[in-house]
């Protein structure tokens, strides 16, 4: 076979999958026509049964973003005035930890939590919640401090309490010690088995009824809680004076390591505050969609038609490219998991435009040849030849200003604005991708389908 | 051959005619900076009654909210500007506004801290400056000869101005505000222009490589004539899909996709129109100082 056609049949190939891909879940088709009525709706099967074995097909979704979906992004600033500098990048971790626990019991799909350090002293959290109907309870749950306490199981009322997890919970007496009392937990390895564990440092409140609580209640489960819910039931072993103790337990270092976050997230206090807040209703977000996936498509559709009316038979080997690059960009959205937003969908529709691009070059290159003298198929090739290098400076130079909007080193001095890095996104990907389309598409298809005569 | 370099006065002119008006705008009204750089709030609900009544708005939020602008937007929805409130504070605020309008939906609430936005303004001002200095210098490395990079970017210049100047008179009359889309389409359009200057340049260094004696002038205007055809027709595809969309295009980056369309179209004119005459004068400016020095 040759090369061309090898060729060919990949570029169908891809086209065929990506066009599966990017078929939504479920497409309804009611249709009416005199007395013939169709309403079915075609669900995407989500496994292949091949003689015996079921086939779990991969479930890409497009991931929307927040201005398409509605939800709430907020920039939190944190109050590190009371910690130690050494201290405040844990302390921004189990701050982030913390947050994204709460945000989970919330209930939000998918939500982001990020770190951010702007400049020496300025700590803050990116908090992004798709689909949010109330923002308030959305701030007041990431406002409140995390709170630890510890408990002492009542062995007796446990025993009976074999029913439900509300009267499980109940089956724990309070103590005085909690979070406030905590000054630093961190990891530590066994002295002599070097397992990681959990070392925990009360304050002299701490310690005092740490103390009292261990020599008391040597024997029983002292319960740790963080935010009502019991987070481990270790048993003490001995009276504890020192304020100090061991938790023990199978742990792997990333165990460890969690549970000193997660502890510290409940001991260091850090004041939170709105720095900036974007809410978006989903109802804008659908609209604006709706209206910009329409104009692209006619767009595509004004483009198609302008390239077969100057370029004739070129012209619709170019525009059946232009369909394979939109079918291919968007498969790789859905692959990749890029987040579209309204700017992103701009940015696909602008390297739409631009992926023309390459073939008007070519063909005009091509056209020049001709008019030169040069044999058709002669004229092809140094229309793709000559076109190249020119191709290749120029898609250099947006790939460059894509790089800079998107930021990939989240560079403090750059934006990390979700908008703009979702244009910046879709337009790196569109370019790379039309570099494919553009050259080799193209040319395979004139090469396969053009037979030059002269 | 047409001399189309005879009539380079008649493009600089032409150029002139769009960036007067503009820098005359940039100079005595500047932009309007949206919150993202300034710091405030904006909330933009749905609401007839209201947008027909935009006094009882102003007079139930005053007290405790520094309005700065009632505008309307799309067909029946208004946005309200002003100070920094936090969430609960903006929804007392709505709940006032609801005891006229028990329909009014909230479609959209931001507020950004003064500190963010002055923090952005440096960002994308540093944007700026890294995208202009890596063109800049590519230019200058691929194209060897100084004349080459100056007049690129004497036309990224061109461009930009004239992109800023427009902004600056949609600000004035229409209030129409500059947001961090409106950089992102500033930067894309100096990628594009720049894409269409190299393009042009490459076909004028190819030429002079093949025949060396020929006039520059008449090196220049046949490069313009072959690549103009290209040159209209890429942009042709560009300015339809962003027609398009600015026409036709969601409500939110509707002015993100015009600005895209006026940086494409005032691109595309500067690479075969500014960019090229502007070498002609380069050229002829140092063979004048040659013929001087003898």
């Amino acid at each position: 076979m040759s090369r061309h056609l090898r060729v060919f049949f990949l570029i169908v190939g891809l086209s065929l999958i990506s066009s599966w891909i990017i078929l939504p879940e479920q497409i309804p088709l009611n249709f009416q026509f005199r007395q013939l009525k169709i309403e079915k709706n075609f669900v995407k099967p989500k496994s292949l049964t091949v003689i015996n074995k079921t086939i779990n097909l991969p479930d890409w979704q497009l991931k929307r973003g927040l201005d398409i979906q509605g939800g709430m992004q907020v920039v939190l600033g944190t109050d590190m005035s009371s910690i130690a500098p050494e201290d405040r990048q844990t302390a921004l971790s189990s701050a982030q930890e913390v947050i994204r626990r709460r945000v989970d019991l919330f209930g939000v799909s998918e939500p982001l939590v990020q770190t951010s350090k702007q400049g020496e002293n300025d700590y803050r959290l990116i908090v992004e919640l798709a689909g949010i109907s109330d923002p308030q309870q959305a701030l007041d749950l990431i406002g409140t401090t995390a709170q630890l306490d510890f408990r002492i199981l009542d062995s007796s009322a446990s025993a009976q309490a074999t029913s439900s997890a509300v009267a499980f919970l109940n089956s724990f007496v309070p103590t005085d010690l909690g979070g406030k009392q905590l000054k630093r937990a961190n990891v530590q390895f066994d002295q002599t088995s070097g397992k990681p564990v959990v070392g925990l440092e009360f304050d002299q409140e701490g310690q005092k009824l740490f103390a009292d609580i261990t020599s008391n209640h040597t024997g029983e489960v002292l319960a740790i809680f963080l935010d009502q819910a019991p987070l481990m039931l270790p048993r003490i072993e001995t009276a504890i004076l020192d304020g100090r103790a061991i938790i023990t337990g199978d742990f792997t270092l990333e165990e460890a390591k969690n549970l000193s976050i997660q502890l510290n997230a409940g001991a260091l206090v850090v004041p939170i505050s709105v720095l900036e807040q974007r809410t978006i209703g989903a109802s804008l977000g659908q609209i604006s969609v709706q209206d910009s996936i329409k104009a692209g498509l006619i767009g595509i559709g004004l483009v198609m038609l302008f390239m077969i009316i100057y370029y004739g038979l070129k012209g619709f080997l170019a525009s059946i490219a232009l369909l394979v690059y939109a079918i291919l960009t968007i498969a790789i959205y859905k692959i990749m998991g890029v987040t579209l937003t309204l700017p992103g969908i701009a940015g696909l529709l602008l390297s739409v435009g631009m992926a023309v691009d390459s073939n008007i070059l070519i063909f005009e290159r091509m056209k020049e040849e001709l008019r030169d003298g040069q044999p058709f198929n002669r004229a092809m090739e140094l229309g793709f030849g000559r076109a190249f290098d020119s191709i290749k400076d120029a898609n250099l130079v947006t790939i460059a200003t894509s790089l800079v909007l998107i930021n990939p080193l989240d560079l403090s001095f750059l934006n990390s604005s979700g908008l703009v890095r979702g244009f910046g996104i879709t337009l790196l990907i569109g370019v790379l991708t039309s570099l494919f389309t553009g050259i080799v598409v193209t040319r395979t298809l004139m090469r396969l389908f053009l037979k030059g005569s002269k | 051959m047409i001399n189309i370099m005879k009539f380079k006065w008649l493009f600089f002119g032409i150029s002139l005619m769009f960036l007067i008006p503009g820098i005359i705008s940039l100079l005595l009204f500047k932009v309007r900076p949206s919150i993202d750089f300034t710091g405030g709030s904006l909330i933009e609900i749905k609401s007839q009654a209201l947008r027909a009544d935009k006094e009882f708005v102003k007079l139930t939020l005053q007290a405790d909210y520094q309005i700065s602008s009632i505008q309307d937007s799309g067909d029946d929805q208004i946005i309200i500007r002003g100070q920094v409130i936090d969430n609960q504070s903006k929804d007392l605020m709505l709940a006032k506004l609801k005891q006229k309008d028990p329909n009014l939906t909230e479609l959209r609430f931001e507020t950004v801290g003064p500190v963010l936005g002055k923090e952005l303004i440096v960002k994308t001002l540093t944007a700026v400056v890294i995208v202009s200095s890596f063109i800049t210098l590519y230019v200058g490395w691929r194209f060897n000869e100084l004349k080459y990079g100056v007049s690129a970017v004497l036309a990224m210049f061109h461009d930009t101005f004239i992109l800023l100047g427009s902004f600056s008179l949609l600000g004035h009359f229409l209030g129409i505000e500059v947001d961090v889309l409106f950089v992102t389409a500033l930067l894309t359009t100096l990628s594009f222009s720049v894409h269409d200057t190299i393009v042009v340049f490459d076909r004028v260094r190819e030429k002079q490589k093949k025949v060396a004696s020929v006039k520059y002038v008449d090196i220049l205007n046949a490069a313009v004539l072959e690549t103009l055809g290209r040159s209209i027709n890429n942009s042709m595809t560009i300015i339809v899909m962003l027609l398009s969309l600015a026409i036709l295009g969601g409500q939110t980056i509707k002015w993100f996709a015009i600005a895209l369309l006026i940086g494409a179209v005032t691109g595309t004119y500067s690479s075969t129109f500014t960019a090229v005459p502007l070498l002609l004068i380069w050229d002829s400016a140092k063979n004048f100082l040659k013929k001087k020095k003898k």
